[in-house]
């Protein structure tokens, strides 16, 4: 398997605090891992690191054979899609939304792209028109993550996107992400601390105050 | 002229001041200091202006006028940019902001013949349409602050599904804009019915004919809006990047 991302010797720090110590990691492209470990240790942070959200205080990050500083930061989060633990959802109706990522690439809305993508975690064409306000948290939830897919990222980073879901709701984003995974081959990091989820890794990582672990 | 304000009705009109230092030592408001400050600042400034002004209309010379005008401009943006804590670069954005305001709505009034190009004219003018894009820049770099403030989380959102700095400000950008702009809107849906404006209240109280001040007056509401209008956009337009760094990323 191709390398997609690759962290050499990555630290973090803030002022005199680390938060990140050496961190070194190859991720092939087409895996799926799954990220671990307790609160605080960094997890969030170094997938923030590796969306470009934030910069890293030393070390290197390579991907697709690039160094993270060749690229415009703009056109890299178009291929390195961050997911946040609780998403907010702006404009008015799920449409404001789904319109976004067209909207930022000067394209009109394919509404039967975007009504496929709805459809496939369980939520209407209906969907479109609802406001945000009306939505569960599983349906927000479902909502954020199809505006991170929209246009096929190479790689999503999950950010506890399934923590406070029910177990209906993480069914169908467990299924979709597997869906996105196997059979269209984009890259996935996810954090948890779901036990099950952990449990089902095959390939699971730790960060420990801030030290990277390959525990699997 | 029925202007009748001289030195002695000016020392008793000065009691006024002893009303507002009344209620505040009254009401415990710890505001007397201030209340003499300001009066004794408005006093100095407002007879150094005066004088100022007489010399610079008596001479009449073109850079003399220009110079005060820079001055007045200068002035409005280093009040604006006390509104902006934290954003970068606030004095030469609101200096351009302003400079680029006034300037364009003067030359407008200037080629439509409404006002001439004499000192006795421009200065006063320039104040006008320099202050109100200076409030107008101060409430819009305010709005600013505060909507990167709460709405970090929404932007952050967008910068994650790749939109560009503009494309995930632009909300924040227009409603700041918005803002700076409504007390201008807002006083020219009331002007005449709520208040009297200065312009066509010192006209009238010269003894100029209502309906001819009232000209001025529209001629002022027209200014104003251009004025608050150009500051508020070229200020909000340029300021919203300095909420990002080099690498995209919202500070």
């Amino acid at each position: 398997m191709t390398t997609l991302m690759q962290l050499q010797h990555v630290n973090y720090q803030v002022d005199d605090k680390k938060i990140l110590t050496d961190i070194n990691l190859t991720i092939p492209a087409g895996s799926h891992y799954t990220l671990t470990g307790p609160s605080g240790s960094g997890k969030s942070t170094l997938l923030r690191i590796m969306a470009a959200m934030i910069s890293k205080t030393s070390g290197d990050l390579i991907f697709d054979d690039q160094p993270l500083e060749s690229y415009d930061p703009i056109m890299y989060r178009r291929q390195v899609s961050y997911c946040f633990q609780q998403p907010t959802l702006f404009g008015a109706t799920v449409a404001d939304n789904l319109a976004f990522p067209y909207q930022i690439r000067k394209q009109t809305m394919d509404t039967d792209h975007v009504v496929e993508a709805l459809e496939y975690v369980g939520l209407s064409a209906e969907t479109l028109t609802q406001k945000i306000e009306a939505l569960s948290g599983g349906e927000r939830q479902r909502v954020a993550l199809i505006r991170n897919i929209l246009f096929l990222p190479k790689m999503l980073l999950l950010d506890e996107v399934t923590a406070g879901l029910d177990e209906a709701n993480k069914q169908i984003v467990h299924e979709w992400l597997r869906h996105l995974n196997v059979d269209r081959h984009v890259t996935t990091v996810m954090i948890t601390h779901d036990t099950t989820e952990i449990a089902a890794a095959d390939q699971l990582l730790q960060v420990t105050a801030g030290q990277l672990e390959v525990l699997k | 002229m029925n202007l009748v304000v001289n030195n002695t009705s000016l020392f008793l009109a000065a009691m006024l001041v002893l009303v507002a230092l009344g209620i505040s030592l009254w009401q415990k408001l710890g505001l007397d200091k201030d209340i003499i400050v300001g009066v004794v600042r408005a006093i100095i400034q407002l007879f150094v202006v005066g004088y100022l002004l007489k010399y610079i209309f008596r001479v009449n010379n073109l850079w003399l006028t220009l110079a005060m005008m820079l001055f007045i401009v200068f002035n409005a943006a280093w009040n604006a940019q006390k509104r902006g804590p934290g954003i970068a670069h606030a004095l030469p954005i609101s200096f351009l902001a302003i400079f680029i305001s006034t300037g364009v709505t003067l030359s407008v009034l200037v080629f439509a013949g409404a006002i001439k190009f004499i000192p006795s004219q421009m200065i006063p003018i320039s104040g006008m349409i320099a202050s109100n894009s200076m409030v107008a820049i101060g409430l819009a770099y305010r709005s600013l602050n505060s909507q990167f403030h709460d709405q970090r989380q929404g932007v952050l959102e967008r910068l994650a599904l790749g939109a560009s700095v503009m494309d995930a400000s632009i909300a924040i950008v227009k409603e700041a804009i918005r803002t700076g702009m409504a007390p201008t809107i807002d006083s020219a849906k009331t002007v005449g019915l709520v208040s009297l404006p200065g312009m066509m209240s010192g006209l009238i109280f010269a003894g100029v004919d209502p309906v001819r001040a009232i000209k001025y007056q529209i001629m002022v509401t027209f200014m104003l809006l251009s004025a608050t209008s150009l500051g508020a956009i070229i200020a909000c337009y340029l300021a919203y990047k300095n909420f990002y760094n080099a690498q995209k990323q919202l500070k």
